[in-house]
Formats: structure tokens, sequence, C-alpha cells
């Protein structure tokens, strides 16, 4: 069964490749969704044949959360925001990938120093180390707020797959927990988004610097 | 009686959202605060004296019964503060929302009338918030303390979106983004804990880690605290993490403020003293404490340098409480007795600082602009509204005697006696140029000459909206004269166990 996780984790990781590079805003939504469903069938295939109910009914509670709820809502945001259709990156795509390889390398690096107790299942760290790394190229080199929601899930997704790389067991009550806060996180920013489009006529976030110290503009005369 | 203290502003959160009378629901919140400000009382009192049926303060310290909420006297001091200032802001918040609705406010740069959020969106976040705030304090879980963190956030978005202005959900937008984005680095320290634990077998219980801090693997726990300080430093406003707090902190309505500057922050900073006290007992005290030093002491130079040519007054409070979070980690940075006047500094700035915010919003009340240049010769127009910002800005800036005053002087005698003189010397310089920051903009605005606006109307003071203020500020010269055995005993206590 280890070979069929392992695949899982390239999955991961060709993923995060597909997002570095993806122009349209929904393949972006789906993509993520993808990879959230794929990071909550790992544990299920790591631990062999031998599973409990409690890792089959979360699994069942994460897939259905970032495969269905998460990527009905942000598409529900989309429409209702009236966006353009791509997600209009700062930075061209081939910089992109060529950031989001040299993350990779770099955490096939660092994956091999950290003093991480063994996993069973190899690539693990690395994947979701250039995983949270995408998230952040996310954040911070794309201008519409949906993609920085979904920098956010990545982002997530990849602390999820670290946590299992690191064999980390939580009580059930706290991984609860922390799905809600993710949850509830979700529909705030899509709210916020909604807001920010009636108000702004549109989402990108360029537009949100008023706020500051030093501009001399009109609000500072 | 934790569960009380959680269920009660919890249930009542649900409740507001319900009630359709504003009177009933204004009442709902003010008598939730005061029945939770009530239980605390009973909580602090209770496990102080070590009557039946509270656990008392030593249980905890052993690790002995690994509990998921429990107050040890860290959590419970940090519960008095919250539960303390969000009595005074329920009680402001009241007249506060029956004021904005007879005159909804007016935006002096864009002359728009604010088109304020439901107030019972409002009311029911603001006790959810108080709900999230005292899981925060009471969790002895490291997971729960994350989500406890983070629903904080999510709460308290709403919050400052009240008005519902662009400027509003500019700050909004990037509360949400950069403290959600740095929580979740907290939970990858979470990880690094639980990974650290793994040989020794501890899970993420406070208690348990304590007692087998010894068998946590060393660089593992470094990542740990790395990631978890800059998670819940991004949360505490630690500069150079600090970019979400001056904008949520001037465009929030000035109660809200008051509550992220007094209680939300504090919250943070007792997510990283938690960890902070687990790499004390594995024996990375130096290590540490050099990083909350360090940070600690950036953010107030920080601070000092924004001062600097501030023209918003509410951000200028904003940037104050940056300086104030870093002089906090720069006391638990250096241990000892500069803890014990770390968690001094955090109660009377809590007060301190709340009772400003408060102000600020009679300021703005008065005068309809938030820039410091149309405000002059105040105490012509709000004579008791000056006299407070007056007395805010001594008591903030740590004249003797107030509680402020105490905690900066007693960090400050520990760096002397460590021979520290360089780390006492650029503190004492950045803090005087804060001082003098602080003092031009709050004597210009209070004294300077008045020009009367064509057709201003006659401004009423509303005493309600004072009161709060004052008690907060007399609480904070009471600190700096007489400090209760009771009181003096719990942070001794708290800086004990959180060293």
């Amino acid at each position: 069964m280890h070979t069929f996780a392992e695949l899982m984790i390239v999955l991961i990781i060709l993923l995060d490749m597909a997002l570095a590079v993806t122009g349209s805003l929904s393949s972006c939504i789906r993509l993520v969704a993808a990879q959230g469903v794929v990071a909550g069938l790992l544990p299920l295939l790591a631990a062999g044949g031998a599973t409990h109910t409690r890792a089959l009914v979360f699994a069942a509670v994460i897939i259905t959360l970032k495969g269905v709820v998460f990527p009905w809502l942000l598409l529900r945001a989309r429409d209702r925001s009236g966006a353009r259709k791509d997600v209009e990156p700062l930075i061209s795509y081939p910089a992109s990938i060529l950031l989001c390889l040299g993350a990779f390398i770099a955490s096939s690096w660092l994956g091999s120093r950290l003093p991480l107790p063994e996993s069973g299942v190899a690539w693990t760290v690395p994947a979701s180390l250039a995983t949270i790394f995408t998230g952040f190229l996310l954040i911070t080199t794309r201008s519409k707020a949906i993609t920085q929601v979904l920098g956010y899930l990545v982002i997530e997704n990849g602390i999820y797959i670290f946590g299992l790389a690191l064999f980390v067991e939580q009580p059930m009550l706290v991984e609860l927990a922390i799905l809600l806060d993710v949850f509830v996180a979700v529909f705030v920013m899509g709210i916020a988004i909604f807001h920010i489009s009636r108000e702004f006529d549109h989402i990108d976030t360029a537009e949100l610097s008023e706020l500051n110290d030093w501009r001399r503009g009109e609000y500072g005369k | 009686m934790i569960l009380p203290l959680l269920l009660l502003p919890f249930c009542a959160g649900l409740l507001a959202f319900i009630v359709r009378e504003d009177r009933l629901r204004r009442g709902l919140l003010v008598w939730t605060s005061r029945m939770h400000f009530f239980f605390t009382a009973l909580q602090v009192w209770g496990q102080l004296s070590g009557i039946h049926g509270f656990t008392p303060l030593q249980a905890l310290q052993g690790g002995a019964a690994p509990a998921w909420f429990a107050f040890d006297a860290l959590g419970l001091l940090f519960l008095g503060i919250t539960s303390l200032l969000f009595l005074g802001a329920s009680h402001y918040a009241s007249y506060y929302l029956a004021a904005e609705k007879r005159d909804p406010g007016e935006d002096a740069e864009g002359l728009f009338v604010f088109n304020n959020a439901p107030e019972a969106v409002f009311t029911g976040c603001l006790l959810l918030f108080l709900a999230a705030m005292t899981a925060v304090t009471a969790s002895r879980h490291m997971g729960l303390l994350w989500a406890a963190v983070e629903a904080t956030t999510l709460l308290s978005a709403p919050l400052i979106y009240f008005h519902r202005h662009k400027r509003s959900l500019e700050a909004t937008w990037k509360y949400l983004l950069i403290c959600s984005v740095g929580i979740a680095l907290a939970l990858m320290g979470n990880m690094f804990l639980g990974a650290a634990g793994l040989k020794a077998g501890g899970g993420l219980e406070l208690g348990g880690l304590l007692a087998g801090a010894g068998g946590l693997d060393k660089p593992l726990l470094k990542a740990a605290f790395l990631f978890l300080f800059v998670g819940y430093g991004t949360k505490m406003g630690l500069s150079p993490f600090h970019t979400w707090l001056p904008d949520a902190h001037s465009e929030a309505p000035a109660v809200v403020s008051a509550l992220l500057s007094g209680a939300l922050l504090n919250c943070a900073f007792l997510g990283i003293l938690r960890v902070n006290s687990v790499c004390a007992a594995a024996g990375l005290a130096d290590f540490t404490g050099g990083i909350l030093a360090l940070f600690g002491l950036f953010s107030v130079v920080t601070a000092a340098l924004f001062m600097l040519g501030q023209r918003d007054y509410k951000r200028m409070l904003a940037y104050s409480s940056i300086e104030h979070m870093g002089i906090l980690s720069l006391g638990a940075g250096l241990g000892g007795a500069a803890m014990f006047g770390a968690l001094l500094g955090a109660l009377s700035h809590s007060l301190a600082k709340a009772g400003l915010f408060f102000t600020s919003g009679n300021v703005l009340a008065a005068e309809k602009t938030k820039r410091i240049s149309e405000v002059r010769g105040l105490w012509r127009r709000a004579p008791r509204t000056a006299a407070l910002w007056l007395a805010g800005f001594f008591l903030i800036t740590g004249l003797p005697p107030s509680g402020v005053f105490l905690s900066k002087f007693l960090i400050l005698r520990e760096t002397f006696e460590r021979g520290q003189y360089w780390l006492a010397g650029t503190l004492l310089f950045f803090l005087a140029v804060l001082f003098a920051g602080m003092a031009k903009v709050f004597i210009s605005m209070v004294f300077g000459p008045r020009e009367e606006k064509e057709g201003g109307k006659p401004f009423t003071e509303p005493g309600a909206m004072l009161l709060p203020a004052l008690l907060f500020f007399l609480l904070v010269i009471g600190l700096g004269l007489y400090l209760p055995a009771w009181l003096g005993g719990l942070l001794d206590a708290a800086a004990g166990g959180g060293l």
C-alpha cells in the first residue's frame, strides 16, 4: 500500500506545480480542492489495511469540507464578485514555476536534514514544505483576494501533510476544532470578498492600499 | 466553574443574534459581562484561597492531572484582565451603540455617513469573542489553545468591519489574512512540538509537556518555538509582523480597538508564554529569552520611529500598543523580576490603553475626525474628555505613579542588574523618543488654538461613556501606589509558572 501512498505524494507535488502555472481562477479552485482530497486520503493509505473508524470518519469530514464545501463557497464568491476569470499574477508563469521548482529542491534538502522521526512514506516532508511554499507564492504573487484565500488553503493542506509525516496525533476534539476554524475562516473570507467586490467593484487587493503611514495623499494632508 | 465561564458568553452570543429588541440586546450584553466578571472573581478568589470545589494553583504545576481546560496562575491573571476589560467595554458599547443608532458617525474624509453593520451581529460577535478569549486563557492543551486563538481572529473580524466603509473593509481583510496565515505557522509550530515529544511520549497537553520537558528533542523544540513565536507574535503585534495592527486599530470602533489592544494582544502573548515555559523547563531559556528580548526591543524601536510624524491619533495609540507589547516581550525574555514586571505591565497597559481608546471614541464623536492636525483646543469643546485624554497620556507613557511606570521600572532595573547597559540605554532612549512624540500630539490636541468650525453644534459629553475610562485610569494609578497582597501573590505565581 505504501507505493500507492507515495504516488499520492507525487500527485500532491504535481498539483503544486499545476497551481503555479494555472491561469484560470476556477481551475485553481478545483486544483486546491483536489489537493485537499488527496491530502485527506493520505492517512488511510499510509496506515495500510488497518484503519480505525476514527480515521475513516475524520477523512470523510476532511474530504467533504475540502473537496465539496470550500470549492462551492469559493466558486460562489467568484461568481458573485463578477471578477475576471484569470488569476492576474504579478510575476510571469515561468517565474512562478521556477520558484516552485526551487522551493521543491530546497525542501528536499531541508527534509533530509531535519532530525525528524523516520516516516514510512518517502518524500512526505519535502512535499509538505513545498506545498506550504506554494501557498505563500499564491498569496504574495497573485493580486486577487480570492487567490489569497486559495493560498491560505494550500498552506493549510501543507501543514496537514506535515502533521501526518511527523505522526503528531492530536485528540479528535482538537482536530475537529482546527477544521472548524479553517471552515469558518474560509466562510468569513468569502463574505469579506463579497463585500470587497461590492465596495470596490473588483477584488484586486492592490487597491486595498489606502491605509498606511507614509503616503501624503488625500488621506494624510 | 470553568464551564459557566465558557458557556455563558457563548450562549449569550448565540442569543444576541436572534433578539430583535435593541434595548434587550444591550441589556444582555451588559448583564453577560457582569455575570462573567462575577464568575471570574469567584474563580480567582476560590483558587487563591483554595476553598473546596476549586483546583488550588499548585495542583497544576506538577502536571498530575491532565486537564484540557483548567486555570493556572497565568491563565487566571489573563482571564481577570480580559473579563475586567470586557466589563468596561460592554458598558461603553451599550451607550455607544445607542448613540450610533441615533446619529450614525460621519466620515470626515468622504462626507459619508457610516452604514453600520446590524447591531445584532455586532453584539453577537462581541460576546462570542469573549467566549473565545476565555477559552484561550483556560486552555491547557496547545492544540486547543491554537484553535481558540484562531477563533478570536475570526470572531473579531466582523467587529472591525462595523462601519461598513472601504477603509474598514481594507483593515478587516488585512487583519483576517495576515493573522490567519500567521496563526497557520503557529499550527506548524504545534506539529514540531508534538514531534519533539514523540520519544518522550507526551502529547500537546501542557502539564505533560512541562513534566517531561527534559526528554523533549531539543532541535525540534527550538523549531517549534520559532514557529509558535512568529505565529502568535503576528497576532500580538510584535514588529516586524505588526503590519495589520495599526490599520485594524484605527478603523475599528473605539470599543473594539480597546478590546483588541487590551485583551486580544494579551491572549496571543499568553500563547508565547506557554511555549516559552515549556522551553525553559527543557533548558532552552537562554535561546528563547534572547529571541523574545531581541524582537521586543525591535518593536519598541519600530513604534518609536512610526510615532514621530503620526497623523492619526488612533494609529498613534496602535503604535503605542506595539511599543508595550515589545516591552512585555522584552520583560518575558529577561525573566526573573522582569517577568513579574511584564505581567504587571500586561495588566496596567490593558487598563490604560482601553481607557485611552474609549476616550478616543469620545474625541472622535466631538470632533468628527481622526486627524491630529484638525483637533485643536479640545478642552474648550469637551473639557472632561480632554482631561481624561491628557491623564491617559501621562499613564501610558509611564509617568509615576502608575502600574505602567512600575512595570517599566522593574524591567529596566533587571537589565541594569544583569549588566546589560547597552540594552537599557537603547530602551531608555527610545522610550524618551516615544514620550516626546506622544507629548507633542496630546498637548497640541488638548491645548492648541481652536478654530471654531462654522455651524458647529455644541457638544455634550455623555458621562456614561467617560466613566469606564475614568475607572480604568484610577485602577492603573492605584496599581502604582499599592499592590494588594493577593494580586502580588497571583503575579508572583504567574511569573514563576511562566518563567
